[in-house]
């Protein structure tokens, strides 16, 4: 707690740089990956991330300095050509993207692995520091670098404001953006251009490797809570904020912590807990959905094999055994028990010594299921001349789907029909 | 000798990535391996703590089986989330790497790693690492063995395998009708992917041990349309990286794996212009001569 009041008194003016040095950086990365997240190329990022070491190198080795200006430079030219062979690669060979991305970031990797290691047995002493690129130090952030990174997150930001309804149209939809008159390959460029600045001034804080978290985790985790492109930039730059800060906080607590890993580590804990708790799109709800879809199917299902049953014998209200419902049609034994307590408890089935019989309502509900099966699948093989052989799974799936409204279309339109294409009576 | 053994080290590494590598980008995998490389740090980390050595067999296990959680992981983010592939790929791997990184600084003074050998390892250390018996022979450089022992393993593995793997990778439909688990073969795959990185890490480093796997199975790809000479291509690939990567890095005076890949990154590009089938400027010849021969057929206009 000690700790905690200390760090936000922000006595000491170095934390001030690494802190606000982390959230900028952080949250501007995450406001440009939002829309290369959105454009399902995410991993684009990692390859500028390892390509920029080779233009980093190249620049020290060609200026003998090490002015951040020109090693951005650098980085920013060959980051570049990265994505530019990266596309040509995948676009004139039968290479395919993920193959070109890995070849790329390897091989420039590779390159810069070579130069850097060249520069370092040359003797040279100003080279100490280029391997931060490597790894990143954002615990060493001074407040030179403060206002680089504070320059290149407003560019980015304000570009990002200034264009964001057309980076939006080219992330869904480029053909349509083409077709409103949005200079898409422009728009292309830019993209790719704030992408490598996001990368370039990133990558010092947490390095090669983690670069490519910087870009996607934070859009990855907005993406669960929200269908609007607006909000998920906002949450995924507000998100991605707090772990920047977090993870300055960590490191100032405990000063051996690397601070790029652990802003990492905390925005992949809010991500995988968006994965799971989000509603509507995470995991926990989605499956509730699914069961919840799973029970109302398997319980029309078994109304309706009552329905068919009492059609053979021409009784719906008859009491059932399990064995003449399985005889009927097969439903493992333990889920049809389960099923039948359910429909019991909602009042569409009683239970008569043991054997099992509709109520009012069941009936009602079992009817409509069969009325709506046999009511497709004459719908098919009328209007959509399907064999009636052909009709039956098809309506199998339907009839649990089809709304009140469009049960009334269809029965309008095929006019109250008597029979389906199995010479089978169609219930009302 | 030294420089034998560093050539040789390299190519037998070189070759066992190439042949997995034959598949991943035939499955169109080439980024999950990429995700695996990075993801077995944290599974060393641990095992070292747990063992305290570097080269156990255990330390292959716990990475192997890393190896398929984050496989796992990803296909689980991918269909049970319903998160696009590439960044349920980008959110794990970088997830499990900070990991590693953070495990290594909690425990620095006990994991003889650092982050440098993590990112490109060091193969010229291989003649010095020797391996020496309990009574004092010495069997020659340790690194050696692991590579010739991954080798062997992985094509064991692709011989028992092949049917499977081949079918699994071209027609995975099939595969999965005539009764071949199109999954197992997946996670066996991805379990031998993980293996190779482990050893390799060493000699090579993680993203290094990428270009291995993609660079020379891409090569030959557009050399060949045939399965089989595609992955003679590699292994020939292979070996030409290492041997001249070693000598360009003794030439610059710089790290001996950067420079095999700068060599396969010179042959990709090689490739990619002038290959026979598939070449972009070869491709540009045979569409001018086929114009100039509609042009010298065409009715006098």
């Amino acid at each position: 707690m000690e700790t905690l009041r200390e760090f936000f008194s922000f006595s000491d003016p170095s934390i001030i740089a690494v802190t606000v040095g982390a959230v900028l950086l952080s949250a501007s990365s995450a406001v440009v990956g939002t829309f290369t997240f959105l454009k399902k190329k995410a991993l684009v990022g990692d390859a500028v991330a390892h390509s920029v070491l080779p233009g980093i190198c190249l620049a020290f080795i060609l200026t003998g300095t090490k002015n951040p200006l020109w090693l951005i430079i650098g980085a920013f030219i060959t980051g570049w050509i990265s994505l530019v062979i990266i596309d040509n690669v995948t676009l004139k060979t039968k290479i395919k993207e993920d193959t070109a991305i890995a070849l790329i970031l390897s091989v420039f990797f590779g390159i810069g692995i070579l130069l850097l290691t060249n520069i370092q047995h040359s003797g040279n002493a100003a080279q100490t520091g280029l391997d931060s690129f490597l790894f990143g130090k954002a615990a060493a952030l001074v407040g030179k670098d403060l206002i680089v990174f504070g320059m290149v997150a407003v560019i980015l930001l304000a570009t990002v404001a200034l264009f964001f309804k057309e980076l939006k149209l080219i992330a869904f939809d480029p053909n349509y953006a083409k077709a409103l008159g949005v200079p898409v390959k422009a728009m292309d460029l830019l993209l790719t251009s704030l992408t490598v600045l996001a990368v370039v001034t990133g990558i010092q804080a947490v390095g090669v490797v983690l670069m490519a978290a910087m870009l996607i985790t934070p859009a990855a985790a907005a993406r669960f809570w929200t269908n609007d492109v607006r909000v998920m930039t906002f949450l995924a730059a507000i998100m991605s904020g707090f772990s920047g800060l977090s993870g300055a906080f960590v490191s100032y607590a405990a000063p051996a912590m690397p601070t790029g890993p652990w802003i990492v580590m905390i925005i992949s804990a809010i991500a995988l807990t968006s994965f799971f708790i989000a509603p509507t799109r995470g995991i926990i709800s989605r499956s509730i959905q699914q069961r919840k879809l799973q029970r109302m199917i398997m319980d029309e299902n078994l109304l309706k094999e009552l329905y068919h049953l009492g059609e053979k014998d021409e009784d719906p209200y008859k009491a059932r055994s399990l064995d003449e419902i399985i005889e009927e049609r097969f439903f493992p034994k333990d889920r049809l028990k389960s099923a039948l307590r359910r429909l019991k408890r909602e009042g569409y089935l009683a239970k008569q010594n043991g054997d099992w019989k509709y109520t009012e309502a069941g009936k009602l509900k079992g009817q409509r299921v069969v009325k709506l099966h046999r009511l497709w699948e004459l719908y098919l093989s009328k209007y959509m001349k399907i064999d009636p052989d052909h009709v039956h799974e098809d309506a199998e799936t339907i009839e649990h789907i089809i709304t009140p409204e469009l049960e009334k279309r269809l029965e309008k339109m095929l006019e109250y029909p008597e029979m389906d294409p199995h010479e089978e009576r169609i219930p009302y | 000798m030294d420089a034998f053994y560093i050539i040789l080290t390299a190519s037998l590494f070189a070759i066992s990535c190439g042949l997995l590598g034959c598949f991943l980008v035939l499955r169109k995998m080439a980024m999950v391996g990429d995700a695996i490389s990075h993801a077995v740090l944290p599974g060393i980390v641990i095992a070292f703590l747990l063992t305290g050595t570097r080269d156990s067999f255990e330390m292959i296990i716990g990475a192997a089986l890393i190896g398929i959680f984050s496989t796992f992981l990803i296909e689980f983010f991918h269909n049970k989330a319903g998160l696009q592939t590439d960044a349920a790929i980008g959110v794990t791997f970088t997830w499990l790497f900070a990991l590693g990184v953070i495990l290594i600084s909690v425990f620095a003074g006990q994991v003889d790693l650092d982050q440098e050998c993590v990112l490109y390892g060091e193969i010229a250390y291989v003649p010095i690492d020797l391996w020496i018996g309990d009574d004092g022979t010495i069997f020659g450089p340790r690194a050696l063995y692991v590579a010739a022992m991954t080798l062997i393993v992985n094509i064991a593995f692709i011989r028992i395998g092949f049917k499977q793997l081949h079918l699994t990778t071209f027609d995975p439909a099939f595969a999965a009708t005539i009764g071949i688990s199109v999954s197992l073969w997946n996670y066996l795959l991805m379990g031998a992917v993980s293996m190779t990185t482990v050893a390799a890490f060493d000699s090579v480093g993680a993203i290094l041990v990428v270009a291995l796997l993609v660079g020379p199975a891409a090569i030959a790809y557009l050399l060949t349309d045939r399965f089989q000479t595609m992955m003679m291509i590699t292994v020939f690939v292979a070996i030409i990286s290492s041997t001249l990567g070693y000598y360009l890095a003794v030439l610059v005076d710089g790290s001996i794996a950067g420079a095999i890949v700068t060599i396969i990154g010179i042959l990709f590009g090689i490739t990619f212009l002038f290959s026979p089938s598939n070449g972009v400027l070869m491709k540009k010849r045979l569409q001018r001569k086929e114009a100039q021969r509609l042009k010298a057929e065409a009715p006098l206009s």
